[in-house]
């Protein structure tokens, strides 16, 4: 087969109707920019999970980096996609413009540098991600723990992929089958979906990030589909083992250890975050128990029938009006590949 | 959720080396791979997540030939 | 030595850095007769004006420094609407604590890209504020408009070809390589368009319209075309032009070349007829070597930016929302 053959075979399937949910935002991503979804025929659509770990922090998170950031002193550092992320009343992007202290960085490692030249000033990271990124933050730690350094923090929001999934598959969803990420599982390696495949009945397939990565991904789901299949397949096998990197698990169970955590829009999932363990709380910025459950504007938000593909953006009450790109509220809007950002900006001129 | 991208490991010091991605040098962490001079990494966030076993392309080409024997009817 | 608030004081000081740096640097007729205004010959041209300010760190940079930026950032605009650059002002906003060594470098690129470019400047002005060693520098640019006729009418028809002078995101990745601390050889394209604008108006080709492309990049400049002409531009995402070290830089950092700033590069729309005639002039210059034409206007009935992609598929481009930062996701 090669890609042509593959994209057509795609167009022209007219099957039962399809559902398949890509989890990764970073695959989100990859499809807008692909513009996979003007291949697809009718009857297969391609729902954004709720792995985009930027738009899934709560406001209350946000609201307390911010609140770092705005002591003397001390410095937020960040990923550049979370300076727009709305809290309750600001976005680190306009804290900053009222004089919070922020900075973007590339690598949390960056911090060593900084820390170790001002030890007047207290760095605090805002550690976001899934398990591509906890890695990072462990080794942050072991480093801070080598060189004693006391002036870093980590104010967390790390989210583990099984649990949300666990979570989609449990919940009457409508999603027939998943693209599974293909970085996050280089660490949990392919294996970790085994079990899902099984109980809930669903194929997965572990994919990369190339066009051609995305678009192998669709034909192997349709066809396991077909077939009445529900395998884990791995399709990309340069990055992703079925054990995963043994060392990278190793390591963050050193660290971190698993408790309730809340997402944005959807709401709490048991088990499905990760904080520091006890001997390393003195670097915890006061990541516990962020949660935007008792708000009552967030609590309209529809992203989690969104995410689980039961409504379309436009039937949730906020869309367009409480929320929209330049004041999101949820996590479909605030990802600009998100399903309520692409449907907003572009519906109109469809 | 993820953005990460694979570059060659140029140069080694123990848990950190450096990582060449078409002409651009970056201090990477190597913590969580074994990873030697010449191997090419999968770089998040400026950590090595995993040594690549083979480049995308390659990779691709193997995938399209085995989706055909995975799916054929038999 | 360093600037601080006495050089602004329009005493001693202002006196003593107005002689031994700027003066040092900027001479012509109209500047040494030390007046509060420019007294300029006419022209039997119609004038065109622009401003613009440069507030770029890192001051100095690979392929250039914010004075050889304000040149051409200044004449670009000039020739982007048909214009010859002749006069430029320029103001410096000086912040206390500024280098006098690193000022005197700015003052000198300045004048040099300046004689290149063929223009005079003919006011300036300096103010020091409080601050940490910054500078910024506004100005203006007077040229006379030689070379506009096929621009005159502003419309676009469908077929239009629309070219690019080469390789997009190349200054946007040089600054942000300096402050993300990445070692590349990435070099900022800032450059003077006029010469190889000048063959091409010269050569009477139909130019529809120019814009360079700058602040928000191909896909922002895009869409305004298309609004401000209800144009259908599509786009072919393979032949946009991006150099293969500028396009990992990206990837490193979830960065996307379309939405990335530019100071040398161009867009040029041409009727159909004579797509080849401007490819062929600027493939031949220097400043366009790796010049595509990467897509045409589609019709001019409704407003949209579309890519065709890599797989055939397509998508649409919308304007930069945001700042198009580093991402993790």
């Amino acid at each position: 087969m090669n890609l042509e053959t593959i994209i057509k075979e795609i167009g022209e399937y007219k099957g039962p109707n399809l559902k398949f949910m890509e989890v990764c935002g970073t695959h989100t991503a990859s499809i807008f920019k692909n513009g996979i979804k003007s291949l697809l025929p009718t009857g297969l659509k391609l729902i954004s999970g709720p792995g985009c770990p930027v738009c899934v922090t709560p406001s209350a998170y946000i609201d307390k980096a911010i609140e770092w950031a705005k002591k003397p002193d001390c410095v937020l550092l960040t990923f550049g996609d979370m300076m727009k992320v709305p809290g309750f009343t600001h976005s680190l992007s306009e804290a900053k413009a009222e004089g919070a202290n922020v900075e973007i960085m590339y690598s949390p490692h960056e911090v060593l540098k900084k820390a170790g030249s001002n030890p007047s000033k207290t760095y605090v990271i805002a550690c976001v991600g899934f398990e591509t990124t906890v890695p990072v933050y462990s080794l942050l730690i072991k480093q801070l723990e080598e060189n004693n350094i006391s002036n870093v923090k980590l104010l967390t929001a790390l989210r583990q992929v099984l649990p949300a999934l666990e979570f989609i598959c449990s919940t009457d969803s409508e999603i027939d089958a998943f693209i599974a990420p293909g970085h996050a599982s280089t660490i949990l390696g392919s294996d970790a979906y085994r079990n899902l495949a099984l109980d809930y009945k669903k194929p997965f397939a572990v994919a990369g990030f190339e066009a051609e990565h995305v678009v192998i991904a669709i034909y192997d789901l349709i066809k396991q589909m077909e077939k009445g299949k529900h395998e884990v397949h791995n399709l990309y096998p340069s990055a992703v083992r079925p054990e995963g990197n043994k060392t990278a698990l190793e390591t963050i169970d050193q660290y971190f250890t698993s408790g309730p955590a809340y997402w944005r829009g959807i709401g709490t999932i048991e088990n499905s975050g990760l904080y520091l363990r006890e001997p390393y709380m003195k670097y915890d910025a006061g990541s516990l128990g962020l949660s935007d459950d008792a708000d009552k504007q967030t609590s309209k938000c529809r992203c989690g029938e969104v995410i689980l593909g039961k409504i379309n953006p436009d039937e949730c009450p906020m869309f367009g009006k409480a929320c929209t790109p330049l004041k999101a509220k949820g996590p479909c809007m605030v990802s600009t590949e998100g399903t309520c950002g692409i449907w907003y900006r572009f519906s109109d001129r469809k | 959720m993820c953005v990460a991208l694979p570059g060659k490991v140029i140069e080694t010091n123990g848990m950190v080396g450096k990582v060449d991605f078409q002409g651009n040098i970056v201090n990477v962490s190597l913590g969580v791979v074994d990873a030697k001079v010449g191997d090419y990494v999968l770089v998040h966030a400026g950590c090595a997540i995993e040594v690549m076993q083979k480049d995308a392309a390659e990779e691709i080409i193997e995938l399209f030939a085995e989706l055909e024997t995975m799916h054929n009817e038999s | 030595m360093k600037i601080n608030m006495a050089h602004g004081s329009g005493g001693n000081a202002t006196r003593e850095l107005i002689r031994d740096l700027f003066q040092k640097y900027l001479t012509n007729e109209y500047l040494e007769k030390m007046e509060d205004a420019a007294s300029l010959p006419g022209s039997k041209y119609p004038l065109a004006l622009t401003t613009d300010s440069f507030v770029i760190t890192p001051l100095e940079f690979p392929g250039g420094d914010i004075g050889k930026l304000a040149v051409c950032g200044t004449v670009n605009d000039l020739w982007m609407s048909g214009a010859e650059p002749e006069y430029l002002t320029a103001g410096f906003i000086l912040e206390e604590g500024l280098d006098f060594s690193l000022l005197e470098k700015v003052i000198a690129s300045l004048s040099k890209a300046a004689k290149e470019a063929g223009v005079k400047i003919v006011a300036g002005d300096t103010k020091v504020v409080q601050g940490n060693g910054g500078l910024y520098i506004n100005t203006a640019g007077l040229g006379f408009q030689k070379y506009n006729q096929s621009m005159v009418s502003g419309t676009v028809l469908p077929g239009d070809a629309i070219i690019v002078n080469g390789d997009l995101g190349n200054h946007h990745a040089c600054i942000m390589s300096q402050r993300m601390e990445i070692i590349n050889n990435i070099q900022s394209d800032c450059a003077n368009l006029g010469p190889a604008v000048k063959e091409i108006l010269q050569s009477g080709a139909e130019v529809r319209l120019m814009r360079d492309i700058t602040r928000g990049g191909l896909g922002t400049i895009l869409n305004e075309i298309a609004e401000s002409k209800n144009a259908l531009i599509e786009v072919e995402e393979t032949k946009i032009p991006v150099d293969p070290e500028v396009q990992s830089f990206c990837e490193i950092l979830g960065l996307d070349p379309l939405y990335m700033a530019n100071e040398g590069k161009f867009l040029c729309i041409t009727s159909q007829k004579d797509e080849e005639k401007v490819l062929e002039i600027l493939q031949n210059h220097p400043l366009g070597k790796r010049a595509r034409c990467i897509g045409h206007i589609l019709n001019t009935d409704k407003f949209q930016v579309t890519v065709k992609t890599r797989l055939g598929g397509r998508r649409i481009v919308d304007i930069l929302y945001g700042e198009g930062l580093p991402r993790i996701c």
